[in-house]
């Protein structure tokens, strides 16, 4: 057996989804260790957030394997995914409007098992809004948030269960220069806590500041893999951004 | 808080003392509208309890008071009382496990249309069974049951209702309900069994529709299906709900009350054209407080909290 650092978090597969004739994940395989980054990169269609939606159960696998810590998720609903470790945001931002900051935290931690003590709980809800820029904000409507506190508060709902595996879909997305460096830190934040990530990510900046590893995937398929700064310097990767999608590079 | 726990409770528990001593005014007209009072009382705030938080809108709260008064009309006769009472909720119970498992999956309009078409359905199964099967079209309710025993009974309900909605509002079910009706997947993504806290709380909602409709039984003496499968009871106590509040517990019964007097006075006075006018209040209620009259009490208490707010700044 390999040690524990070097056990995978996430491992996939041939992983395999089509709609109809659109194949939009094709045999997709790669792996994730423990506390890294992994960037999931390629143009718009190119399969990223059908791979994310596959892991995370909101859509089953036609074929191939998920394995989370070990054990296969594939086609496991998405509510017992989350309970094995698995937390997530969304491309376009989630939050429970009719609910405060306080109660949107509260729903990422309160289903969780084993259930935490009442004190314990608030007391994490507590750190998590001082975490990503809340504090103070505990009793304010979600629907009155701006829109990079409502993405703060979509990855303190999702780090609420304490998760072993975050997905975060174009979290990045969307924000000024000064709002990335913060976003940028607080993603390297988590890493230092020992959580690790696949991000979805245009924004390449980002990328490369945070990514220790990315694939490039192009119309389904896996068509680059390894360290950050080689793959982005890669011939094939240049072509399926410029190439393919002129405005979106 | 606790304080205010317990200041409301006996507060709950001296109405509730109070409200028992209507039979012994003497008054049948009286005992008959607050047995109106309380049916819809009753009905509004478990329809709430499901479809509030959840914001699924049911129609078949016919199909489950039915199944109720059903029950009595069949079994009334041969098992005591307090059996007959749990045999209706207990089928109440299973009906509305099977619906739910099978329907909750539906959202939005495709939801009302099934519960709607749900309560028909149960009806024609009914008739057709009455009709080839035990070869009668209606049911003689022959139970030793008093109005006043009626009165009772609802409001023992009335007053579980109300425990329960409390409880279950202060659970991490009620909880997990309302992340549902403000956004499915993201519920599903923070680890709820979706289908399993919709079909509780479904059930538990439709289970207390049954009992109403097996204690309102011998009231009628005569049942038929058109009789106990009315279809207006799902939209009055929609109504209602909706003009009460349906997102909080104490709402419905805020739309129950006032409405059920309308009812009363309407069809007294104009019994021809009582649905057209119905129709022109629903209209405006949904204009006017289009959160209910808790909303609107909700509404007032912040602008009236927000005033002080403002003067303390000043």
């Amino acid at each position: 057996m390999s040690q524990d650092t070097q056990t995978a978090v996430l491992e996939i597969d041939g992983l395999r989804r089509a709609f109809g004739g659109l194949v939009a994940v094709n045999d997709l395989g790669f792996s994730v260790g423990q506390g890294e980054i992994m960037g999931l990169l390629g143009p718009n269609g190119s399969g990223k957030t059908t791979a994310l939606n596959l892991i995370s159960g909101v859509l089953r696998p036609d074929a191939g394997t998920i394995r989370l810590m070990g054990q296969n998720i594939a086609g496991l609903a998405s509510y017992r995914i989350a309970r094995l470790g698995l937390a997530r945001t969304f491309q376009l931002v989630r939050v429970l409007d009719g609910m405060d900051c306080r109660e949107n935290i509260k729903a990422g931690l309160a289903f969780q098992k084993p259930h935490l003590p009442v004190a314990e709980a608030e007391l994490r809800i507590d750190t998590l809004l001082h975490r990503v820029g809340l504090a103070g904000h505990d009793r304010r409507p979600a629907a009155d948030l701006t829109y990079i506190d409502r993405k703060r508060l979509e990855l303190a709902r999702a780090l609420a269960a304490g998760p072993r595996l975050l997905l975060l879909d174009e979290w990045l997305a969307g924000l000024n220069p000064s709002e990335l460096a913060i976003g940028i830190d607080l993603i390297r934040s988590l890493k230092a806590d020992g959580i690790t990530i696949v991000l979805v990510e245009h924004v390449m900046a980002a990328v490369r500041a945070l990514c220790d590893r990315c694939i490039v995937m192009s119309s389904g398929r896996k068509i680059a893999e390894g360290a950050t700064a080689d793959v982005l310097s890669d011939a094939a990767v240049v072509k399926a951004y410029l190439g393919g999608v002129a405005t979106d590079a | 808080m606790s304080a205010r726990i317990a200041g409301f409770s006996a507060l709950a528990l001296a109405a509730l003392a109070l409200l028992a001593f209507v039979p012994r005014l003497g008054n049948a007209y009286y005992l008959a509208l607050a047995i109106s009072l309380l049916q819809y009382t009753v009905l509004a705030t478990a329809w709430g309890m499901f479809s509030g938080p959840t914001r699924y809108v049911s129609l078949a709260t016919t199909a489950f008071f039915g199944v109720g008064a059903y029950t009595v009309a069949v079994l009334g006769e041969i098992l005591p009382w307090p059996l007959v009472l749990l045999t209706a909720a207990a089928l109440g119970a299973i009906v509305a496990g099977i619906v739910g498992l099978s329907t909750l999956r539906l959202s939005g309009v495709y939801f009302v249309i099934f519960t709607f078409g749900l309560t028909e359905l149960i009806r024609q199964l009914v008739v057709w069974f009455e009709v080839n099967k035990s070869r009668v079209l209606g049911r003689y309710v022959f139970v030793n049951i008093t109005q006043a025993d009626i009165y009772w009974q609802l409001l023992a309900l009335t007053a579980a209702v109300f425990l329960l909605g409390w409880l279950i509002a202060r659970s991490r079910l009620g909880f997990a309900l309302r992340v549902i009706g403000e956004d499915e997947t993201v519920a599903k993504h923070c680890g709820i069994n979706t289908t399993f806290a919709k079909v509780a709380l479904f059930t538990i909602s439709a289970t207390v529709m049954t009992l109403v409709g097996a204690i309102m039984a011998p009231r009628w003496t005569y049942i038929e299906p058109s009789i106990a499968f009315n279809s207006m009871i799902s939209f009055q106590v929609l109504i209602m709900a909706l003009l009460g509040g349906a997102h909080r517990l104490w709402g419905p019964v805020l739309g129950a009350v006032p409405l059920t007097l309308l009812f009363e006075l309407l069809s007294a006075r104009f019994p021809n054209t009582f649905t057209i006018i119905l129709g022109c209040i629903f209209l405006l209620i949904v204009y006017m407080l289009p959160r209910g009259v808790a909303g609107l009490f909700e509404k007032l208490s912040t602008r009236t909290s927000g005033k002080t707010a403002q003067r303390v700044a000043a």
